[in-house]
């Protein structure tokens, strides 16, 4: 007996249901949930005050990240170097008392494991495809590059999550976004995401998970995939997802977690399988042409504010939704930027390359790339690289990308989110522009008053080199 | 979880439409570590004001808080729902609630209660001098000048209510089921079963 057609997504989930409602919700079992230091703090308060346990510490990974500093954590004697904000100082603290309190395994804040829960998870073989990942952050979708149906929660589901290792869910619908053709030169994962992110709309993925489809998405890296499904959140999407292939199977292999061995068979051969079915029907497709995404820059506070770098700042009145022409005229009051302008004019006083969207191995060879023998320009006050994680940076040590950088006029930091949130002391300051490679412009994100303009790692060189956001295909 | 029956006493009337989580629990607030204490944190912005109604001798202690349409819109941040338990409020009356605010409150224990503007309007009023008394049983509010407003609620969210059960007390109870998915897992996909162990 034939049985109907399903896409990846629905292969998943059918995997997972512990028990099915009537009403259509089900209990979901979670094989992989990472912890970070900010929200989990009172999940575990709650999980004590109530005498219960964490059901599955061996499938819990700890990590701090989010408000960790991003200069040196030890002295030269390897002597832990306070943490000045009391708060961030706190919640770490905290992270380390419950994780060997509830039997987790914890990265330490000065471990060569160490960095963005994101990055970490699929370094690590601890993110596998086809399995279920969650975490109390937003852009947890990441790991749905390598085919994992990721997603962020909050406290109360982390606590849920930890005692039971389940979720009660509804079943999302299912989004093909299907991008055929080949990418131009300095085309990249990131420009295709933010192109995603203008056509579909900050919303336009609201109740669905989409799954990445098509030859560009295909041609792609393992870490380009991991950006694009990063920004699946920004366009509304509960999760993003990548079938996994050769390649993906290629990536997770002899990594720590990864499987081994008889297992490593089995575990390709069912990856193998939960490719999306022939015939199988998405409730919703939407199809790009690779031709039409160039290096790609952002204007507004929302991520679907996107433009050609070639392009000018839109007009308000171009908009054909009035409440969108509001948006975006707030949007270029907090912007300081006015209809018109091209955006290669738009000097930049920061450049950020950091955050799980972009700080890996690839994200800064491409940057150290556009950098190599040169300096960024003077108007450039503060430009960072911040490697995703420990063993990011040490690979780039390896490589000497550290010297490029620092030769091109940039810190070289120890990992963390840094300044992709205004959370630890990496903060853009008021009314200054920072090109950026993470996830989010919105208002305050990178700081107070931070005005912030999504790029990829190459585009975030070519604005450090010139002092504006460039088109980084003049700099090749 | 404190099982919510009856909320009966003073009602804070503070009737304000669109109050967002900024308002009710500033972002600064985000950095704790606990979910007591941060009854401080509550409405931090409007309490500067020295007349503000929630410092006032008057409503010291009330279980109830009155608002206008929309409440609690804006960020997820499960804060807000922590901040106004540990306030005391135990039920929250209103027009309108965010979805996620909603939600959130649930979970944390907190009732909120739907009613028609006028009804609303009426509450307040009655609130400025007397109690209010809400039945969720019955699902419905009564004040001591014989005012009698049914409201509707989510059969679930009530039977959880009235019984203080919390959804992971609802999920644990589910063990079984849990424990059986686990072992045919282990069986089937061997490699998602050994976590970090593995190493
Ligand atoms: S880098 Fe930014 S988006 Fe990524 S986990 Fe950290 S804070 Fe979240």
């Amino acid at each position: 007996m034939a049985s109907k057609p399903r896409t990846l997504y629905e292969k998943i989930w059918d995997a997972h249901v512990v028990e099915r409602r009537d009403d259509g919700t089900c209990l979901i079992y979670i094989d992989r949930h990472l912890v970070h230091e900010v929200t989990s703090p009172q999940a575990f308060e709650a999980l004590r005050v109530s005498g219960r346990k964490v059901r599955r510490p061996d499938l819990t990974l700890a990590v701090p990240d989010h408000n960790l500093p991003t200069t040196a954590r030890r002295d030269a004697a390897g002597q832990r170097i306070p943490i000045s904000d009391p708060e961030s100082a706190q919640q770490l603290a905290a992270l380390e008392r419950n994780a060997p309190e509830f039997g987790i395994r914890l990265i330490g804040d000065a471990d060569a494991e160490q960095g963005i829960v994101h990055v970490v998870g699929p370094e690590q073989g601890f993110s596998l495809p086809g399995a279920t990942i969650v975490c109390g952050d937003s852009h947890t979708a990441c790991h749905g590059g390598l085919g994992a149906l990721a997603f962020g929660i909050g406290t109360s589901e982390v606590e849920h999550v930890l005692a039971t290792q389940t979720l009660l869910l509804k079943q999302s619908k299912t989004m093909e976004v299907r991008v055929e053709g080949q990418l131009g030169p300095g085309v990249t994962a990131k420009d295709v995401v933010l192109h995603i992110c203008g056509v579909l709309g900050a919303a336009g993925g609201t109740g669905y998970v989409i799954e990445y489809t098509g030859s560009v998405i295909r041609d792609l890296s393992i870490e380009g995939r991991l950006t694009v499904s990063n920004m699946a959140i920004e366009h509304g999407a509960r999760a993003g997802l990548i079938a996994p292939d050769e390649k993906t199977f290629a990536y997770v292999q002899g990594r720590p977690y990864a499987p081994k061995d008889a297992d490593w068979d089995k575990a390709v051969a069912w990856w193998t399988s939960l490719a999306t079915d022939p015939g199988a029907v998405y409730d919703k497709v939407v199809t790009i042409d690779a031709a039409d995404i160039a290096p790609t820059v952002t204007w507004g506070t929302s991520p679907e504010d996107t433009v050609a770098i070639t392009g000018t700042v839109p007009d308000p009145a171009s908009f054909a939704d009035p409440s969108k022409q509001e948006a975006a005229r707030k949007s270029l009051d907090y912007m300081g930027l006015t209809p018109g302008q091209r955006m290669q004019d738009v000097e930049v006083q920061n450049v950020f390359i950091g955050s799980c969207t972009n700080s890996r191995i690839e994200d800064l060879r491409a940057a150290a790339a556009v950098l190599k023998g040169r300096t960024k320009a003077p108007n450039v006050k503060w430009a960072i690289v911040v490697p995703g994680s420990g063993l990011v940076k040490r690979q780039a040590e390896a490589e000497g990308l550290d010297k490029v950088f620092t030769q091109a006029g940039f810190e070289w930091r120890e990992p963390g989110c840094s300044a992709c949130l205004g959370m630890n002391p990496d903060k853009v300051p008021a009314g200054e522009r920072c090109a950026s490679t993470s996830n989010r412009n919105f208002v305050g994100r990178q700081g107070p008053g931070a005005r912030t303009h999504l790029v990829s790692p190459a585009m975030a060189a070519a604005a450090a080199v010139t002092g504006k956001l460039a088109d980084v295909r003049e700099l090749a | 979880m404190e099982a919510v029956r009856q909320v009966d006493g003073r009602a804070i009337p503070f009737g304000a439409k669109n109050v967002d989580t900024d308002v009710i629990i500033p972002a600064h607030w985000l950095k704790t570590i606990t979910r007591e204490g941060l009854g401080r944190g509550a409405f931090e912005t409007l309490r500067k004001d020295p007349d503000n109604l929630f410092d006032s001798a008057e409503y010291a202690g009330s279980p109830i808080l009155i608002a206008g349409d929309n409440f609690g819109c804006g960020s997820s941040r499960e804060h807000a729902a922590w901040a106004l338990l540990d306030l005391g409020i135990k039920a929250v009356i209103a027009p309108s609630f965010s979805d996620i605010f909603s939600g959130n409150a649930f979970k944390n224990g907190i009732l909120t209660v739907v009613l028609p503007q006028d009804q609303v309007d009426r509450l307040l009023e009655v609130a400025k001098t007397d109690p209010v008394h809400i039945d969720l049983e019955n699902q419905v509010v009564t004040t001591p000048f014989q005012d009698r407003f049914e409201f509707e609620i989510d059969p679930f969210r009530k039977h959880c209510l009235l019984n203080g059960l919390d959804e992971v007390g609802l999920t644990l109870a589910r063990d079984t089921a849990i424990s059986t998915y686990e072992q045919e897992a282990r069986a089937t996909l061997p490699w998602l079963a050994k976590g970090v162990e593995t190493a």
